[in-house]
């Protein structure tokens, strides 16, 4: 596997959906090579950035506005 | 928001409890937002779908089966509102976007090709991001990096991301709420996160 191969290969290799054979070629590869190790932690890391964009706060008159309907749902 | 509703959080819904409420709409509002807005471009608009789909949940919830996860069955209501109402705008106002070229569900190389040599090894590498001070590579600028990234992938890219890497649904779960299969879902993740992880590489540049 060259790096061109194995930049494509990322995700499946997060996700955990490559076959053994090419997972263990994956990981000879990314041990040996300093760009797709951190090409690897880039991907990483963009993901748990991605997952920073969770953090929004609701604003209040929605929140309010939302308590008020769960409220009168409950009556009904 | 990886961890699934357990059915005591759907018995305390059920039961008229306003402070399981509050926690549920508290901690999917972000991803709830991010979701409509990879569907309606405007971020006012966004909020309507965001408030609409809860009121529609609030009067489904005695009707929900339990079939699929709770957070499942909201965030599904969440893109039918949101592709309604899209439909809806759309006819007023045409998205310039939403007729852009998608190469979504495309194999070709997420990798300018020119950084790789001819045996297909790195000539220019992605600079490492070790040495860079942590508030840069972890702060909130960079997070609006992503963002913006993001809300820059054609559709088909944005949702699979914001289901997968925000809402933090399993890949099994995101396949089937988009009626797409997996090798399609992961083919579309893959293609999205490659680009955010580029436009983060020339941020930090």
């Amino acid at each position: 596997m060259n790096c061109r191969q194995v930049v494509e290969l990322m995700t499946e290799y997060i996700e955990g959906t490559l076959s053994i054979d090419e997972r263990t070629r994956f990981e000879e590869h990314i041990a040996g090579c300093d760009g797709c190790r951190a090409y690897l932690a880039q991907m990483r890391t963009a993901r748990q950035l991605a997952r920073r964009l969770a953090d929004e706060p609701i604003p209040p008159t929605l929140e309010r506005e939302l308590l008020d309907a769960f409220r009168n749902w409950r009556r009904v | 928001m990886g961890e699934s509703i357990n059915d005591s959080e759907l018995d305390a819904l059920r039961a008229g409890d306003e402070a399981a409420f509050q926690s549920l709409i508290q901690r999917y509002h972000g991803p709830m937002l991010r979701l409509a807005m990879t569907y309606v471009g405007d971020r006012g608009v966004a909020e309507e779908v965001v408030q609409e789909a809860w009121l529609t949940c609030v009067r489904s919830l005695g009707r929900f089966e339990g079939r699929s996860s709770l957070k499942t069955w909201i965030f599904g209501i969440v893109i039918n509102v949101a592709r309604s109402r899209r439909r809806k705008e759309s006819r007023i106002l045409p998205f310039a976007s939403f007729w852009r070229r998608d190469d979504s569900d495309s194999r070709r190389p997420t990798v300018d090709q020119s950084r790789f040599g001819s045996d297909g090894m790195w000539r220019s590498g992605p600079p490492s991001w070790d040495n860079l001070p942590e508030s840069k590579v972890l702060g909130d600028e960079i997070v609006q990096q992503v963002r913006a990234a993001i809300e820059g992938l054609p559709q088909k890219q944005r949702e699979v991301i914001v289901l997968r890497d925000v809402a933090g649904f399993e890949a099994g779960e995101v396949s089937v709420m988009l009626g797409i299969s997996p090798a399609n879902e992961r083919v579309r993740l893959h293609r999205a996160r490659a680009a955010v992880r580029q436009a983060l590489e020339e941020y930090l540049r």
